[in-house]
């Protein structure tokens, strides 16, 4: 019985390690082969509106309210302090620094991570990809690439428009409803948040967030055993595996940015 | 899907995504980043410096002037040496005078300069002769009890 | 001068892992020729026409194209290789986000540098071939199965290549469809002056069309013969084969104990 157990566990832990290998070489193919992406941008620019245009819409909405209700919680905390002017400086900071990248990051997961996996996986499963190979183009080259920089690209802007919707939402709320004093608001704001220790940083933080996901989408849709079952728990697995990452590479970047400034 | 139109969609999410780091950068944020080129370094020496942190905002008359840039410990004075980037736009006084400030009661810290009278202005790697160091709540608390304690021992 | 043999596999043997799936397979096909390769499901006809195309290498053995040994070939040669086979795939294998028109030009936009109207032309072309030059417009989804066959038959001679190989070609189509199919086929070859290698299990619809036929069960080639010489066979495989009979040579029952013993009705050996 506990020998079975233990048989068990190694197993897994070997095939483990086997699918983390493949998943890297497979990482640095698309690498390699990302010549095409860039010299036919056209097929860029054509997985750029199914990452990112197609969710755009869940971006904006999510960002608006996600803003409203930092204004909302934000001000029932700081008025206790008789600080509500800070509200601008606490809804900005949550956002610029955590909430954009790392909301949209997730959001961006399951709608477009799971679509890509969904894509690949069946373009595997109905012989798309060996036909393409057959045809002699490189699959790697003409479909995975293309949609990974595609996702790369989209990512930081998706979350730069979740932030700035958020900064909105909080600015209706916060200044609109409640009466928080507007020039306050902004100037606070304004004097917090640097541009290169916030924003940019936060950017980076969304980049990375985007190689993440895509790869891991990519990979599983390119993994994917060729059945319904097999897209259908690979779908799962991207966004259950791509929300971790996005979570961990989040404490990570976040402890080298952010700490030991002096 | 027509495939300029696509273009056109993508055009327009790449606009808006730029559109939006431009007003998280300007509107936001600000760049107020003090970049070496167009600033001076001067040094300020303090015994005692609070909580005051690298970056935090060096303001004269209440604006923001410059940044500290560094902090250091120096081992033969033991004492605290604040070196603070001031933009090129605002020159000094040499006797200008540094005094780490408070703002509110429990708010962040900062340096504050006050301008003297002097002719001469600062210039990049000059020391600041005056400075004040930061007021530390409890020896404040501690010098107040003290006080109050000899107030009362002749009766 | 060329040799007459477009391909030669010449004792291939392949397996997945332990399993054996060929075991020494010897096989040519003549210029201009249809030559079927049939046997049951299973029975590694795939797994064959992958090792011609260069996507799997063999164990033991070589397989030989116009020549050049596939197996030796590095990728760039492989696909200078590959631009000269065609292949049509169980189920067509659209690229399903592409029209029919974008689907038969795939290969034409990738290979070439031929301008957008030449590119017209040669894909109406195509698609005249296989009778769908008005189902340029459509998707793949809007498809019938046997069109979506004639559609991947144009996509797999857009570039007029040498060979031309079909994994199941007649696999789920309705009777007009599988004459339709089948005809395409010879015709093409003739026309185009291709070599096609047929992988299927229909016999009737392939005896019809085809020149030469191999016959393939556990890894090995039972019979071969032309499509006369099949039917007339005598051999107890091929008429099983060939007459549809459920039992014979390859056995109704998948292996098991004897049917009593595992009822628990056996006499002398209780398991």
């Amino acid at each position: 019985m506990l020998k079975r157990a233990l048989e068990n566990l190694g197993n897994r832990t070997i095939q483990g390690v086997w699918r983390m290998g493949f998943a890297t070489r497979f990482f640095f193919a698309v690498l390699m082969h990302s010549g095409t992406a860039f010299r036919r941008f056209g097929l860029t620019i054509r997985e750029m509106y199914f990452t990112g245009v197609l969710s755009l819409i869940i971006i904006l909405v999510s960002g608006l309210f996600v803003g409203m209700v930092l204004g909302l919680q934000g001000y029932e905390t700081l008025q206790t302090y008789g600080s509500e002017e800070a509200l601008g400086v606490l809804v900005a900071l949550s956002l610029v620094r955590e909430l954009g990248p790392v909301v949209a990051a997730l959001l961006f997961a399951s709608r477009a991570g799971s679509a890509i996996t969904a894509e690949i996986g069946l373009m595997k499963a109905t012989e798309q990809l060996s036909a393409m190979e057959m045809m002699a183009v490189d699959p790697i080259a003409r479909v995975v690439a293309p949609r990974f920089w595609a996702g790369v690209i989209s990512m930081p802007l998706l979350a730069a428009l979740f932030s700035a919707m958020g900064v909105l939402g909080g600015y209706l709320v916060g200044v609109q409803l409640i009466g928080v004093d507007e020039g306050s608001f902004w100037a606070q704001m304004q004097s917090a948040v640097d541009f290169e220790q916030d924003i940019l940083n936060g950017v980076l933080k969304s980049a990375v967030f985007g190689v993440a996901i895509t790869a891991i989408a990519l990979f599983e849709g390119y993994d994917a055993p060729p059945t319904a079952e097999g897209v259908s728990g690979a779908t799962t697995r991207t966004v259950v595996t791509s929300s971790l990452a996005v979570l961990a590479l989040d404490f990570v970047l976040t402890a080298f940015m952010f700490r030991g400034l002096n | 899907m027509n495939k300029t139109v696509l273009d056109l969609w993508v055009g327009l999410f790449v606009v808006a995504g730029i559109a939006a780091l431009l007003f998280l950068a300007l509107k936001v944020g600000s760049m107020n980043t003090v970049n070496a080129a167009d600033s001076y370094d001067v040094v300020a020496r303090f015994e005692n410096i609070g909580g005051l942190k690298a970056r935090a905002p060096v303001k004269s008359a209440g604006v923001v002037v410059g940044r500290v840039d560094s902090i250091q410990f120096d081992t033969e004075l033991y004492e605290a040496k604040v070196t603070i980037r001031v933009d090129k736009r605002y020159p000094f006084p040499r006797d200008t005078s540094a005094a780490i400030l408070t703002s509110g009661l429990l708010g962040e810290q900062y340096i504050g300069l006050a301008a003297g009278g002097d002719s001469v202005m600062l210039k990049s790697g000059d020391t600041l002769k005056i400075t004040q160091d930061a007021v530390v709540l409890e020896n404040l608390i501690g010098q107040f009890l003290y006080g109050k304690a000899q107030e009362g021992s002749p009766q | 001068m060329q040799s007459d043999n477009l391909v030669e596999i010449a004792g291939v043997a392949f397996g997945y892992g332990a399993r054996p799936v060929l075991k020494g397979i010897n096989l040519t096909a003549r210029r201009g020729q249809v030559v079927a390769i049939m046997g049951s499901s299973g029975c590694g006809k795939t797994t064959l026409l992958r090792l011609i195309g260069g996507q799997i290498k063999p164990g033991q053995g070589t397989v030989r194209v116009a020549g050049e040994s596939v197996a030796e070939l590095d990728q760039n040669g492989l696909y200078r290789l590959r631009r000269k086979m065609g292949m049509l795939f169980q189920f067509g294998a659209l690229f399903t986000d592409m029209s029919v028109f974008d689907n038969v030009a795939f290969q034409l936009r990738e290979h070439t540098d031929l301008p957008e109207d030449a590119i017209r032309d040669l894909v109406l072309m195509k698609l005249n071939a296989v009778g769908l030059r008005g189902a340029a417009q459509l998707m793949p989804a809007e498809l019938s199965g046997g069109m979506a066959r004639r559609v991947a038959l144009a996509r797999a001679i857009a570039l007029d290549p040498m060979l031309v190989m079909y994994d199941e070609p007649f696999a789920g189509l309705d009777p007009i469809s599988l004459g339709v199919t089948g005809n395409l086929i010879r015709r093409l070859t003739d026309t185009l002056g291709l070599t096609s290698l047929v992988v299927t299990h229909d016999v009737q619809e392939s005896l019809k069309i085809v020149d030469y036929v191999y016959f393939v069960s556990d890894g090995v080639i039972v019979a071969e013969g032309t499509a006369d010489e099949i039917r007339a066979s005598d051999l107890p495989y091929v008429h099983q084969f060939v007459h549809g009979e459920a039992d014979g040579p390859v056995p109704f029952h998948y292996p098991a104990r004897a049917y009593a013993d595992d009822l628990g009705l056996g006499g002398g050996r209780n398991a």
